[in-house]
């Protein structure tokens, strides 16, 4: 699969993929897509990127290891959830505040930063698993 | 009570944990000096636990506590009337002074803060039990006792005798702990309420149910292991591999008593009835008889002690089994009492060995002159052990004699079994007392000398502590005696013995179990060898058992593993389809609920060319020669899936579906290439055969599940629930991914944790398989 061609439009493609994944992080909540999925986009840009340039590569530009992403944003989504028990409510109750920044308004929520958790714990767990299974053994 | 006091009880609770955080710190800096300070935490419960003596003493029981869990009923909440109490003052009292033998026994012990910190844990936990009035308390408490008492017995875990003792004790009493939960489970059942307080008054109802009989035998279990009782009473000598602060306080004073507690906790609700006064006092006597004759056999100091311990707690369940209402006072004397002398006797003993080297019966003689303190003491814990007057046991054995002796065989019998128990422990007792000190020195391997205050004091106030009841008996028995036996009866129980003999039979049968006693400490050394060969021609005992049926529950393990887990996937990948094909057919073969032909609509073009392909990506996967080749049909096939979820306008479902298809080929993809498989798949023809056979069967299977879900009306409530509520309670207009997120957002924090692990567990997999390999 080490093609020149198949290197070349890798790194773009894993560009437009991983702004991609974001996006469908983001929209989740008002149109088809979410953390979940958002995740196995980003999983995918990461396997097709090893796929063009090996494992190694990957986790020297990614740095952190995709199993502690996968950790962090299962904290992130606990995190989330007792965010209510500040505000007397029971866990995993959603809260919302919508600050206006710069004249818009921004809904900013728990609930978002949960599927932000569920996201990273997808990629993290998925990249892993897949790195691992590519790395030649020692 | 004033609400103050309920947080001063739960303060006087917690302070022993508090002392388990704090002991390794100030060991680590003050060394043995320490204890003076720590000691102040279970005397400050202690001192909580006197101040509320005059009301439990009036007849009023001090409850309180804090709901858990109010749905289930669960709370933490403490009942204390005159059994608990006593009990709460014993395990703070005693462990006020353990905590300063612990400090004298071990100093300089590099681990000391670990020893204080599990023993204070053990203290707290001892505490919670006998406070408990909750069910699910109690059995926690229960467990917390029989673990840190394995920590403890295991504390020289370099030894491999004290590794097994741990575990013995652990497997044992830990065991009984289980049968604990199934009893009151059940008591819970036949009661309906999840407290003691509210339990007892169900005595009768009880009794009268046809599962009494199961919950008395749960009970039974529970506290006859953790009380030690023949035939599983080999744990406790073998615990005796424990420092001998753990010995004093956990293996005589307050852990192995927390089976009698639990009798005579229950003892209005269970007691009294047939199946109760036949298998107490049986097991009971055999237990009695079995220790004391077994510590006539001894010559090491703490075994000796620890068969007497056997013999006291046999006596103590023949008592609460005797029947009668002295019977429950006797226990009650007999508890305290012993609790006092054999506490102070673990301690000399472990003195002894402390300043001695050895506790060897046969190798110590004529300490008196060196250790003259000690010699004071341990005579003074003796003449209570054996019941001579003015001590406390001699109340206590009196007491005994009082309630026993009757005219029918049963009493005859019991009493004459207790008459023999308790004049072989009056030989144990004063051959600890007396032969270690008198006659002829011995060498010994360190010289003799007498032992630091921090060691002499803990047994010193025991021992005195013994006298002062005994002497103050009028007064001893209204704050203590009588209010805990009360609490034993649910009755009034007034408790009246003295200090003075009266000549009468129970005084007849005290001479006559000391001159019996006296007898054997004469003939001590020649009873030893004798009681040797016994042992000797009735092994193998329970100790042995113990081993035979560790090694019988490890190889079953081992065939049961080597059965179920064969570690060939294709033997897993079977039986998976196999029971999938079976639950889907036999189900409905045996109801006859076969799914009817449905009706379907018309095929749209589109939709008949998606199926197409879906159907070329199947018949791909079958017939295709080459590994690689299969698995990127499978990818095609589940595209085309995708694509009708977008048909049915399902488009979350199908982007997933996508995503996990990719993924998967990739996945697959490598693995192969990992795992070196061939390129192509060689199955032979017949295993081709049933494997088609199975997955037939699996996908045919599925097709009926889901033509029988498709039969029941679509109930439409909750599509429009969320329909409704999604945008207006959690502001996203995507259902699917609110409900993910927000409405069942605990459900996925579960899935999310699940995919998590999924990660940790296939790249230490992958890493056991490359270091084996790097090994070979």
């Amino acid at each position: 699969m080490n093609t020149p061609i198949f290197r070349a439009f890798a790194v773009p493609l894993t560009a437009l993929m991983l702004i991609a994944s974001l996006f469908i992080l983001l929209r989740g909540h008002n149109a088809p897509g979410g953390g979940f999925i958002g995740g196995l986009v980003a999983a995918a840009a990461f396997a097709l990127q090893a796929a063009a340039f090996g494992p190694k590569a990957v986790r020297r530009a990614v740095k952190v290891s995709p199993l502690s992403v996968a950790a962090f944003g299962l904290s992130a989504a606990c995190v989330a959830g007792l965010f209510s028990a500040l505000a007397d409510m029971p866990f995993m109750t959603g809260l919302w505040i919508e600050p206006h920044l710069f004249g818009i308004t921004v809904p900013l929520s728990t609930v978002m930063l949960f599927d932000a958790g569920v996201y990273l714990v997808v990629v993290g767990a998925v990249t892993a698993i897949a790195l691992a299974v590519e790395e030649e053994e020692p | 009570m004033t609400s103050g006091a309920t947080e001063a009880t739960f303060a006087a609770l917690v302070l022993p944990f508090l002392g388990a955080v704090v002991a390794p710190v100030l060991a680590g800096r003050f060394g043995a000096r320490a204890a003076w300070g720590l000691a102040v935490l279970p005397a400050l419960s202690f001192l909580h636990f006197c101040s509320l003596v005059p009301e439990i003493a009036g007849g009023a029981p001090v409850t309180g506590g804090y709901a858990w869990v109010p749905s289930y009923n669960l709370s933490f909440s403490w009942y204390l009337d005159g059994l608990s109490l006593t009990f709460a003052l014993l395990v703070t009292g005693i462990g006020a002074l353990i905590v300063l033998y612990a400090g004298g026994y071990l100093k300089g012990h590099v681990l000391q803060g670990r020893f204080l910190a599990f023993l204070f844990l053990f203290m707290g936990a001892m505490l919670g039990l006998v406070v408990s009035d909750s069910f699910l308390m109690l059995f926690i408490f229960w467990e917390m006792t029989s673990i840190t008492s394995f920590l403890l017995i295991g504390f020289d875990h370099e030894r491999r005798a004290a590794r097994r003792a741990a575990l013995q004790a652990l497997v044992i009493t830990g065991g009984g702990g289980l049968f604990l939960l199934a009893g009151l489970l059940l008591l819970w059942n036949v009661t309906d309420v999840t407290h003691m307080s509210l339990a007892l008054p169900y005595g009768e109802a009880l009794k009268a149910s046809p599962y009494y009989l199961a919950v008395l035998l749960l009970v039974l279990m529970a506290a006859f292991t953790k009380s030690a009782q023949f035939p599983f009473h080999a744990w406790l000598p073998n615990a005796m591999e424990a420092p001998t602060p753990v010995s004093a306080y956990l293996h005589s004073a307050t852990m192995v008593k927390a089976g009698i507690y639990l009798l005579m906790r229950l003892y209005p609700a269970l007691g009294g009835t047939a199946a109760w006064e036949i298998i107490l006092p049986v097991f009971g006597g055999l237990t009695l008889i079995v220790g004391a004759v077994m510590a006539v056999g001894e010559s090491d100091l703490k075994r000796m002690l620890a068969y007497t311990t056997l013999a006291s707690l046999g006596l103590l369940v023949l008592l609460l089994g005797a029947g009668g209402d002295d019977a429950v006072e006797a226990a009650v004397l007999y508890l305290m009492a012993h609790a006092l002398f054999k506490g102070a006797f673990f301690m000399l003993a472990g003195i002894l060995d402390h300043e001695t080297g050895s506790r060897d019966i046969t190798a110590l003689g004529g300490l008196v002159s060196a250790m003259p303190l000690t010699f004071a003491i341990t005579l003074a814990a003796a003449l209570s052990m054996g019941g001579l007057p003015p001590f406390f046991g001699f109340l206590a054995k009196e007491e005994i004699y009082a309630a026993l002796a009757g005219g029918n065989l049963r009493a005859i019998l019991l009493t004459a079994t207790v008459v023999l128990g308790n004049a072989l422990m009056f030989a144990a007792a004063f051959v600890i007392a007396l032969k270690p000190f008198l006659g002829a020195r011995k060498p010994t391997p360190r010289a003799p000398h007498e032992a630091p205050i921090l060691l002499w004091l803990a047994p010193a106030v025991l021992a005195l502590a013994g006298l002062v009841a005994a002497l103050l008996s009028p007064r001893f028995h209204a704050l203590f005696s009588t209010p805990m036996a009360s609490a034993v009866r649910a009755a009034p129980a007034p408790v009246e013995i003295g200090p003075m003999p009266h000549f009468g039979l129970p005084l007849l049968l005290s001479v006559v179990t000391i001159l019996v006693g006296i007898g054997v400490w004469l003939l001590a050394d020649r009873l030893r060898p004798a009681v040797a060969l016994l042992v000797a021609t009735l092994s193998p005992g329970p100790d042995a058992a113990f081993d035979e049926f560790i090694a019988g529950l490890l190889a079953l393990a081992r065939r049961v593993t080597r059965l179920t887990q064969p570690g060939r996937l294709h033997i897993y990948m079977t039986v998976m389809f196999a029971t999938l094909a079976a639950a889907l057919f036999v189900t409905p073969a045996l109801y006859g609920e076969w799914p009817a032909w449905p009706r379907f609509a018309p095929l749209l073009p589109s939709e008949a060319m998606i199926f197409a392909v879906a159907v070329i990506g199947l018949g791909a996967v079958i017939t295709a020669r080459q590994r690689l080749t299969a698995i990127v049909a499978l990818g095609i096939q589940g595209f085309a899936v995708a694509v009708i979820f977008v048909f049915y306008s399902a488009p979350d479902l199908a982007f997933t579906q996508f995503m996990v298809e990719t993924l998967s080929v990739v996945i697959l993809t490598l693995v192969m290439m990992r795992l070196r498989l061939s390129v192509v798949d060689r199955r032979a023809p017949r295993r081709r055969l049933v494997d088609g056979a199975l997955a037939l069967g699996g996908g045919f299977g599925l097709v009926l599940l889901t033509l029988k879900t498709l039969e029941t009306p679509f109930d439409p409530a909750l599509s429009l629930f969320f329909g409704q509520w999604s945008r207006v309670i959690a502001h996203g207009r995507n259902v699917v991914n609110v409900i993910i997120v927000d409405f069942r957002g605990t459900d996925t924090l579960g899935e999310i944790a699940v995919v998590t692990a999924a990660g940790l567990a296939v790249l230490a997999l992958l890493r056991r398989r490359s270091t084996r390999r790097g090994k070979a």
